[in-house]
């Protein structure tokens, strides 16, 4: 990206390709990161619906729980994007998301 | 688009008014199909947008007429409408000018066709209603094609073809168009107007450059970095230099589609010149040429030089005309206090003759700072000490300030 | 407010912005900016003011943004904006442009209550049919946690810092709902990121009023290093502000006010949570004594009596 000389770039600074920051991996910066417990996870959304990000993924997994509790979405942290704000973690009602420290965790 | 080669002014003039340069400005913008316009009002501008808000009211300009809360958002509003793909107008002075210049360079930075008539004002302080070129002088920085008109005519002629230098692909950079505050904002010339099919002709929308569009979502407006932000600048810059051959192209095919004269210095008996005054703005030349002439009556090999393209400096034309005289004096109408020599146009002149390894001696003249009144006699007199300088070898070595009171 | 989502179940999966913006772990404004684009959908152009959002989003070569988007300067959002509605009328008019792409300001309070409130009051006097969001994180955060005209009385920042003679921002929070609503606007409204199924029905709510004219929307966005508290209480010290009565979730609907829940049970002064439930979490009002924390309960009551009194004359 560095070898880009002026004749490169579109005028204007402008940037064309829409919402390519997605390429700038933020997950470089946390110290800790949420793990979610799917079996305790009740899909209620609000962890998904506060992620600063988004680092939550609503994805249309299937997940039965090991008590057979059978749901059609699971949500899935985005490593590659998490910073480890814990606010998922300090929102979720049930405490089915714990944040781990990176390393040693 | 081939504007038709005609032979005959009369067939693309419509109508001759006696207008204002202002009202010529006015009438320049009614016959681009301007889609928004963003007024405020400053003088000696007032005219302009007063003009320009009947012309909408009339519905005889279909646009959309934004009286804004001020010159800073005056310059916004144009930039927000041209990054959305519209083609805008607006116009300031003084004060305003001053008010929106950082506006200025972000809307160069952002390679927007804008396109701004700016009837020159001193700058406060003190206050001052009256015409000069310090605020324009004061803009001279900021990445815009700067053209420097000396007539009402040459007001209507330019913006048309402001439009066409801004919008081309190869420019995509704001355009001003200034001229004397009061001295001919205000008074009334001859000027004829084009059919509007042929100015409309000579400027075709550019729907292919960048803009706000949802279909092709961009970003425009980023922070950058050391690492970036230099080569964003030097597009601009780069940009700007290679305008002026744009800019010959345009006054070329100008000249053809409307049988008109115009080239980016104006060259009034330099051939043989032997003392040429650099004049730019109506007041100047036109005393300018006058005291040329009444030198020439007596003997004087006297010419005058007007500058028309300012920004960029079109340093080969300029030092093409006076590169045989054998002193030349710049007439300055804005100060650039602390510099080497107080006057703006003096430093391009002389860096222009530098840069052709060209010596010569070149004076430095201020004169009509805040609408102090400029006689021809003040120029002949000039021409009179340049033929004496010329003999003795001594010139000034410092700004030589006409017409104050000392 | 129309009701378009009634539940967290019905709010949009599509995202529209981010990630990979440089916001801090932990961003009020950055959950605030996610939602206020994905309750407008992809017909939106998006005027921002330079500040925390505007930084972090469009650091050179990315761009968090996957809509139109422009950035001018700092004071002139609404001016910029006014000129991108307008640019889109004509060439609407004229046939050069098929678009229903409508346009929202995104500015902070420092380009909103301070610098950016001339072009602001500009846009909403002329009638521009944009949407102006104000995203609160009650400084000026972006450059380093300086107080503006939207920082709260007592407040540390870094320009109205906890001395010896000075503790704090001297002055109170503007505010800035009564101003824009004196401009007679079609619809103004407070909203909050901890609220944000409130937040999504007032942007797209706000959006269908564009034809009548300019809409208003404060949204409260706390900021972790700003406020001085742990990143992940975010969104709980935002829902305390609401549910201590710090910051009130009402609308000005053409003419009436109307309270949001939970706010509309807050009249009642007992229905409130204390307001030391607020401050007590964040180090900017760590200084506070006693006496400081009843004479903010006092503005707060006085606030709530002036609504009280708005909602009388146009509830």
């Amino acid at each position: 990206m560095m070898r880009l000389t002026w004749k490169d770039l579109p005028i204007g600074g402008f940037v064309i390709e829409p919402g390519n920051a997605r390429n700038n991996l933020t997950g470089t910066w946390r110290t800790e990161r949420p793990v979610i417990d799917q079996d305790a996870c009740t899909r209620c959304r609000i962890c998904w619906m506060y992620c600063p990000e988004p680092a939550i993924l609503e994805l249309n997994k299937p997940y039965t729980t090991r008590s057979g509790k059978k749901y059609d979405v699971t949500y899935e942290v985005d490593y590659d994007h998490c910073k480890g704000c814990g606010i998922c973690a300090h929102e979720c009602p049930v405490k089915a998301i714990k944040m781990v420290p990176e390393v040693g965790g | 688009m081939e504007a038709k080669v005609l032979g005959i002014r009369e067939e693309v003039v419509k109508e001759r008014l006696g207008l204002t340069s202002n009202y010529a400005a006015a009438y320049a913008v009614k016959a681009i199909d301007v889609d928004v316009i963003a007024a405020y009002p400053i003088t000696p501008q007032t005219t302009i947008i007063e003009k320009l808000a009947e012309f909408v009211a009339n519905g005889e300009l279909d646009a959309e007429y934004i009286p804004v809360e001020s010159e800073h958002s005056a310059l916004s509003a144009v930039v927000g409408a041209s990054a959305a793909g519209a083609r805008v107008f607006t116009a300031t002075a003084s004060q305003g000018l001053e008010f929106m210049h950082e506006v200025l360079h972000i809307t160069s930075g952002l390679r927007l066709p804008v396109v701004m008539a700016v009837p020159g004002r001193a700058l406060s302080a003190p206050i001052s209603i009256h015409g000069d070129y310090q605020d324009i002088m004061n803009a001279r920085d900021a990445g815009w094609v700067m053209i420097i008109a000396s007539s009402a005519q040459e007001v209507y002629d330019s913006i048309i073809m402001a439009y066409r230098i801004a919008e081309d692909q190869r420019v995509l950079l704001p355009v001003m168009v200034s001229y004397d505050g009061f001295l001919m904002s205000h008074t009334t010339e001859p000027v004829e107007l084009y059919h509007e099919e042929y100015v409309r002709k000579f400027t075709p929308r550019n729907l292919g450059r960048y803009r706000l569009d949802p279909r092709k979502p961009i970003t425009m407006g980023v922070i950058a970095s050391p690492d970036w932000y230099y080569e964003i600048k030097y597009q601009a810059v780069h940009a700007l230099r290679e305008s002026k051959q744009v800019i010959k192209e345009v006054h070329e095919e100008f000249n053809k589609a409307f049988s008109t004269n115009y080239d980016l210095v104006e060259k009034y008996m330099v051939d043989d010149a032997d003392y040429v005054l650099i004049t730019y703005g109506g007041a100047s030349s036109g005393n300018a040429k006058e005291a040329a002439r009444r030198a020439r009556e007596r003997g004087l090999r006297a010419g005058v030089v007007r500058i028309r393209l300012f920004r960029p400096f079109p340093a080969d034309e300029l030092v093409n005309a006076v590169k045989d005289a054998k002193i030349v004096a710049v007439i300055d109408r804005a100060l650039t206090p602390g510099d080497v020599y107080e006057g703006p146009v003096f430093s391009d002149v002389v860096s222009a003759l530098y840069s052709k390894d060209i010596e010569k001696p070149v004076m430095s003249v201020v004169h009509g700072i805040s609408q102090r009144t400029m006689l021809a006699d003040d120029f002949y007199n000039l021409y009179k000490m340049l033929d004496e300088y010329a003999k003795t070898g001594e010139y000034p070595r410092s700004t030589v300030f006409l017409g104050l009171r000392s | 407010m129309k009701v378009y989502f009634r539940t967290i179940k019905d709010l949009p999966v599509e995202e529209r912005f981010g990630p990979g913006q440089l916001t801090c772990a932990g961003c009020g404004p950055s959950i605030a900016v996610r939602w206020l684009l994905k309750a407008a959908g992809s017909d939106i152009i998006v005027v921002n003011a330079t500040g925390c959002i505007e930084v972090t989003t469009t650091s050179y070569p990315y761009t968090a943004w996957s809509i139109p988007y422009l950035h001018v300067a700092f004071e002139n959002a609404a001016a910029a904006a006014s000129g991108v509605e307008s640019a889109l009328k004509a060439l609407r008019r004229k046939g050069i442009l098929d678009t229903k792409a409508r346009v929202m300001v995104i500015a902070g309070d420092g380009g909103t209550y301070d610098i950016g409130l001339q072009s602001l009051s500009g846009m909403l006097e002329r009638g521009h049919g944009v949407l102006y969001v104000l995203y609160d994180n009650e400084a000026y955060m972006n450059t380093g946690i300086q107080r503006s005209g939207g920082t709260p009385h007592f407040a540390w920042t870094t320009t109205s810092p906890v001395g010896s003679k000075l503790r704090g921002k001297v002055q109170r929070k503007k505010d800035i709902m009564s101003i824009v609503i004196g401009h007679h606007i079609p619809y103004a409204a407070t909203a909050n990121i901890a609220y944000p199924i409130d937040l999504a029905n007032k942007v797209k709510t706000a959006l269908d009023y564009l034809d009548e004219g300019p809409a208003f929307i404060h949204v409260l966005a706390p900021c972790p290093p700003g406020w001085r508290y742990p990143e992940e209480m975010t969104v709980e010290i935002a829902r305390l502000a609401t549910e201590t009565g710090y910051f009130p979730l009402y609308e000005w609907d053409h003419g009436r006010i109307r309270l949001n829940p939970p706010s509309n049970t807050h009249l009642d002064k007992s229905r409130r949570k204390p307001i030391i439930e607020f401050l007590k979490r964040q180090g900017r009002f760590s200084h506070l004594t006693e006496e400081d924390v009843r004479e903010i309960e006092r503005e707060i009551d006085e606030y709530w009596d002036y609504l009280a009194r708005l909602l009388k004359a146009f509830g």
